[in-house]
């Protein structure tokens, strides 16, 4: 069973914007049957120049109908200069977060809106976009310059995260080698096994390791949460259990449990130590 | 919990039978003893580990002598396949499989191949079946063990083990089956068809969970996967799952009464499903021939099986999918890409997996509900309704 957040499920159940637009102004199409998922997004300007309408028609599972009708909601009422700033991220980060492996529903929604407004700017249809440049992986065409935007994006680091955010290399494998090299290039350094190898491997004092862990969660978690209209606070570090307060929208959350584990303890153990465990006060 | 729960996953793991978790009870607390101490305490207990291991045997047509205990089914599938390589001391060095294994052992396969063994891997046509002339050209004298599964777990597709039991043994090889999806729905008896080792799980036949057997004929050459004990015969050791044991027995036990009611009942409501599904939703087709009586794989055209499964599963429906996004892969089951199932329908694959506890009216639910799943999904889909599709063009899998 997947992991999907409230959010996910919400949006799968009831997807906001399905259908077709005969007049649309722009119309994105990304994906296949075969690969699995795919998605038509049409949308419909004002006079102003601004989105009034967004639809879209998705074959995919769960996470997929979900992003794509997040993507409408997030876009209407936007000027195309706005919406063609709508990362992956968030997509993602509107529906709660998705499944790691789900990430490359995110990427094509991201991918739909990009092709939608390339075809009302020239014209282009999504099949004379996708034919431009160097086809990495061929089992589910993706290009080299898809693979490299995901990295950056994404700041990616591995294989695996790669076949994750753009579903590269997640067929025959052929291709590893060459997204191991992608990633060299964009990153600078060659992939890496585990995602971010910056973990010390020498025994921490326990000062050290409350100044590395109210460092983490001042920089990778508190952001996110604030944006949401929560906190977070450190109560106390005991042996490897870290305990926290979660404070504001997060105290009342429904998924606070997710967020612990999946966003706070995560990052701890990524950046601090892997047998770190975190509970609430 | 919803009010509706309507199980039909019953090859992924099925309900423990109340009479196996009755016969049960009594070892947690009372029976505690260890089979293998001296004291009466413990030897009761051992004969009631006989007691299960006589019932496991009755299931299969073995001796009890022949059983051995294990974990479960991946347990068994090891222990089979790597015991016979280890005890053939590299002497032998080929493995023959089929591409539709279960991943217990097409696993197992693949790790020996990247330790140096030769592996071949049977490929099976449209409907599942097999070409017993390609296992009969490809055993050579190097071959070590061929293992074939009984039935299969994605499409309930069933092999004739008999006939190639008959192969292997004219041509001297050891044969291993994977018979966890076959035992308790169809019989098994290895008196009469050569098998010379042959697995099977408890919580596949309405047993618990964590138990399992393997089958070894009498004179087949096994080295423990598990050394440090006398346990079952010195072919595994560790004291005995004694509640594990008895449940598993007693399960067998049950599973040996219920054969004709699986064959009968069972099939009668998987048929009705079958039809029911067929006929309320368009563009739908089933994955496999032959199969067990409890199990349809349907694949359902331009929708995804995550999808359907999510949408089953708001209604209280469990039932599994061979697509990608459900398994977390990104390419849909390898049962159905050796088959050879286009990827169109691979992906909305679903298994419904049928048990004696299920019932005709829970049957008919699923099958009012199905159409309006479909339908729903259809409806936003961007491949029904006959327009032009620029995306993405399918990519060539011809390689």
């Amino acid at each position: 069973m997947w992991d999907y957040t409230k959010k996910v499920k919400e949006h799968f159940l009831n997807p906001r914007n399905v259908g077709y637009i005969p007049d649309a102004d722009g119309i994105g199409e990304v994906g296949s049957l075969a690969c699995g998922d795919a998605l038509r997004l049409m949308f419909k300007l004002d006079d102003q120049g601004r989105i009034v309408d967004a639809r879209f028609q998705t074959f995919g599972c769960g996470s997929a109908i979900a992003s794509s009708s997040a993507l409408t909601e997030m876009i209407k009422g936007l000027t195309l200069e706005e919406a063609e700033k709508v990362t992956n991220q968030q997509i993602a980060e509107y529906l709660g977060g998705l499944p790691e492996q789900k990430m490359h529903c995110s990427v094509m929604g991201r991918e739909a809106l990009e092709a939608a407004i390339t075809n009302y700017r020239t014209g282009e249809t999504s099949e004379q976009k996708k034919l431009e440049g160097r086809v990495t992986c061929v089992c589910f065409g993706v290009t080299e310059k898809d693979i490299e935007r995901a990295i950056s994006e994404n700041h990616l680091t591995t294989v695996e995260e790669v076949t994750n955010y753009t579903k590269a290399g997640g067929g025959c494998q052929g291709c590893h080698e060459e997204i191991a090299e992608i990633i060299t290039r964009v990153t600078g350094r060659p992939p890496t096994e585990e995602p971010v190898a910056e973990k010390p491997k020498k025994r921490l004092t326990n000062i050290q390791k409350i100044q590395m862990i109210t460092e983490t969660i001042d920089r990778e978690v508190r952001p996110a949460l604030r944006k949401d209209g929560g906190d977070i606070e450190l109560i106390d570090v005991d042996g490897n259990t870290v305990i926290v307060g979660l404070r504001g929208n997060c105290a009342q959350c429904r998924v606070a449990n997710f967020t612990l584990r999946d966003v706070v303890q995560a990052k701890l153990r990524e950046f601090v130590s892997d047998e770190l465990t975190v509970v609430e006060e | 919990m919803r009010d509706k729960q309507v199980y039909l996953d019953n090859n992924a793991t099925t309900m423990c039978a109340p009479e196996v978790t009755e016969a049960m009870q009594p070892y947690w607390y009372g029976a505690y003893g260890n089979p293998s101490s001296m004291h009466s305490f413990g030897g009761d207990v051992r004969r009631d580990v006989d007691r299960a291991r006589e019932q496991v045997a009755a299931l299969l047509g073995a001796r009890p002598s022949e059983i051995v205990f294990t974990s479960g089914g991946s347990e068994g599938d090891n222990q089979a396949i790597r015991g016979t390589l280890e005890a053939l001391a590299g002497r032998k060095r080929h493995v023959i499989t089929t591409r539709v294994e279960h991943p217990a052992v097409r696993g197992t396969c693949h790790y020996l191949q990247k330790q140096g063994f030769r592996l071949t891997e049977l490929p099976v046509d449209g409907d599942g079946a097999l070409d017993l002339d390609q296992l009969a050209q490809a055993i050579t004298p190097d071959t070590a063990i061929v293992s074939i599964m009984w039935a299969n777990n994605e499409t309930g597709v069933i092999f004739p083990i008999e006939e190639i039991a008959r192969i292997c043994k004219s041509r001297g090889v050891v044969l291993h089956t994977d018979a966890v999806q076959a035992a308790g729905k169809i019989p098994i008896d290895v008196s009469r068809v050569p098998v010379d080792l042959l697995s099977i799980s408890g919580h596949k036949l309405h047993g618990p969970k964590g138990i399992g057997a393997l089958y070894a004929r009498k004179g087949t050459k096994l080295v423990p996967l598990i050394i440090g004990g006398h346990q079952e015969g010195g072919k595994r050791a560790g004291t005995e799952n004694v509640t594990g044991i008895v449940g598993m027995g007693a399960a067998c036990g049950m599973a040996r009464r219920y054969l004709d009611e699986e064959f009968g009942f069972v099939r009668k409501l998987r048929n009705r499903l079958q039809e029911g599904v067929l006929r309320g939703c368009k563009g739908a087709r089933i994955n496999g021939k032959n199969r067990l009586p409890n199990t349809l794989n349907v694949s359902f055209e331009f929708v995804e099986g995550e999808a359907i499964l999510l949408l089953l599963d708001e209604l209280g429906v469990s039932a599994s999918s061979g697509s990608a996004c459900a398994s977390g892969s990104l390419e849909p089951s390898h049962v159905m890409r050796a088959m050879g199932v286009p990827f169109t329908a691979a992906h909305g694959s679903i298994r419904f997996s049928l048990s004696r506890y299920n019932t005709e009216e829970e049957i008919d639910y699923v099958v009012e509900h199905m159409p309006k799943i479909i339908e729903r999904l259809r409806q936003i889909s961007p491949f029904v309704g006959g327009r032009e599709w620029h995306g993405t063009p399918l990519p060539d899998h011809s390689h």
